[in-house]
């Protein structure tokens, strides 16, 4: 089966010069699978999803979508960024701010309407379209922004930190809802995260970062099954090896770059 | 508001009171320099003064803002543009708009369409920077998402720029306004024969001080008049803006 995408000896500078902070990387993402990555902070995270948005230029190497190598942005991609209140935009309301990047798919009324409302289903807001979005709030707003890449129907849902920014509580609701966004709609979830339970939690495996400049160090596989729950699932002994073993990994990333 | 309302009227009152046994021929009482208003603005020059007037203030002040969003939406999507002109820019602005003219009025003469020029080249800068400026602040992110979602380049300006940048816009046209206004009362003083300005300063030439408050008084409820309906215009337009910064604040 062909992987959904495809990183290849993939290199990448920070800011488009200096030295390389990602070498050599390899790694593939399945149809429907939902991927964590972790790692140090700094380590470059955030620049191998930017890459992979086609936001961030590689230097050399090769990112496949579909078996089709990237240049730009990917028509089957749409990203949740972790500052909900500076990627939503706050003179629409939440219907206008869904509605705003479907206006160049030139889809019928129809079409709009019923994606609009499916995403705010899905996310739980049915009610909230007319409001705006520094009306609700952070947790909601962040369903916005969800939703608004739902709507849009990626195949890939790609997601920087999209829960740093929320109280815990409202945390597992939106992981748990990334869960069944997948199960739901199929779509190949890749998130960075800077925490470890939520990796794990989440993911149906973890890759970790790690050296200077870094590359994959580690895939971790999740066997922890398709129904997860905040409590029980957290509870098990194969969730709390799974955790140390991430984590061990992390420390050992850790402290070889600082060496 | 009782208070916005009672202290011009208690200031109007005072004038009038003070004014009204006033027998020097530069402060004539309120009573006669309403009435004068009254003869002379409803109706009377209402069509051979106020409408040339206000039309040169509406019409100046239009093409001033188009220029001005347009200048600074290009100047700010096109950095080099800003990079090459900023000196020239503010230099431009530091020139007195007034005094600039003289030089239009010998070079092309009295005409109208001199004096709608002059207002538009006086008027026009600050919007310019103002759009310049927001364009530059829209928020990176607003970048990134307009790129993962392969937004247009027309809808990216029109529907992400422009709106994210209309707060500052709006100091911008506000500023503009004023200058549209000045500029508009200079341009009649100097050299014309119709207009509120140019009755204004004839009555002052001729020492009619009656008709010279008369014109003052118009010019002031003109001024202040263009200045509410444009604050009431970005009171619906940017009321996003204004309730969402309460709200922050509140938090």
């Amino acid at each position: 089966m062909q992987a959904n995408v495809e990183f290849e000896k993939m290199s990448a500078k920070r800011y488009g010069s200096g030295p390389e902070i990602l070498t050599d990387l390899n790694m593939e993402v399945m149809h429907g699978e939902i991927v964590c990555l972790v790692g140090p902070s700094g380590v470059g995270k955030t620049t191998l999803l930017k890459s992979l948005a086609g936001l961030h230029d590689i230097t050399t190497g090769t990112i496949e979508v579909n078996g089709r190598v990237m240049s730009g942005p990917p028509e089957e991609m749409a990203l949740v960024f972790q500052d909900y209140n500076r990627s939503l935009m706050p003179w629409l309301t939440v219907e206008g701010n869904l509605k705003f990047p479907l206006r160049h798919l030139k889809l019928g009324r129809q079409e709009v309407s019923h994606r609009i409302k499916a995403a705010l289903k899905e996310v739980g807001l049915e009610r909230a379209g007319a409001k705006y979005p520094w009306q609700l709030s952070g947790g909601m707003q962040q369903r916005v922004a969800i939703a608004r890449a739902l709507a849009y129907k990626p195949q890939i849902l790609i997601m920087d930190e999209p829960f740093a920014s929320v109280d815990a509580q409202t945390r597992f609701e939106l992981e748990d809802l990334t869960r069944s966004i997948r199960d739901d709609l199929g779509m190949t979830i890749l998130l960075v995260t800077h925490d470890i339970d939520e990796a794990v939690y989440l993911s149906d495996r973890v890759v970790v970062l790690g050296g200077q400049p870094a590359t994959v160090l580690e895939v971790v596989d999740v066997p922890l099954g398709k129904q997860r729950d905040q409590v029980e699932t957290r509870a098990t002994p194969a969730y709390a090896d799974l955790r140390s073993d991430v984590m061990r990994m992390i420390r050992t990333a850790s402290s070889a770059s600082r060496a | 508001m009782t208070l916005q309302i009672g202290v011009p009227v208690f200031i109007l009152a005072i004038w009038w009171a003070w004014s009204n046994s006033s027998s020097n021929p530069f402060f004539p009482p309120l009573s006669e320099i309403l009435v004068r208003f009254r003869e002379l603005w409803l109706f009377d020059k209402f069509l051979s003064d106020i409408v040339p007037s206000l039309s040169n203030l509406v019409i100046g002040f239009a093409i001033a803002v188009l220029l001005g969003v347009i200048l600074g939406l290009v100047f700010a999507l096109v950095p080099v543009l800003e990079e090459l002109l900023s000196p020239l820019i503010h230099f431009y602005r530091a020139v007195p708009s007034i005094a600039i003219i003289p030089v239009f009025i010998s070079l092309m003469g009295f005409g109208n369409e001199v004096r709608l020029l002059v207002i538009i080249l006086a008027a026009f800068p600050p919007t310019w920077i103002a759009t310049m400026d927001g364009i530059k602040a829209v928020e990176p992110q607003l970048h990134e998402v307009a790129k993962v979602f392969r937004i247009t380049n027309a809808e990216r300006v029109f529907g992400m720029f422009l709106p994210s940048a209309l707060p500052q816009i709006f100091t911008g046209l506000q500023a503009s306004l004023q200058f549209s206004f000045v500029v508009m009362i200079a341009t009649e003083m100097l050299g014309s024969s119709v207009g509120i300005g140019a009755m204004t300063i004839l009555a002052q030439q001729s020492f009619a001080s009656v008709d010279m408050w008369a014109g003052i008084v118009l010019l002031g409820v003109i001024g202040f008049l263009s200045n509410y309906l444009l604050g009431r215009l970005r009171a619906r337009v940017l009321s996003w803006y204004d309730k969402s910064k309460a709200l922050q604040l509140a938090a």
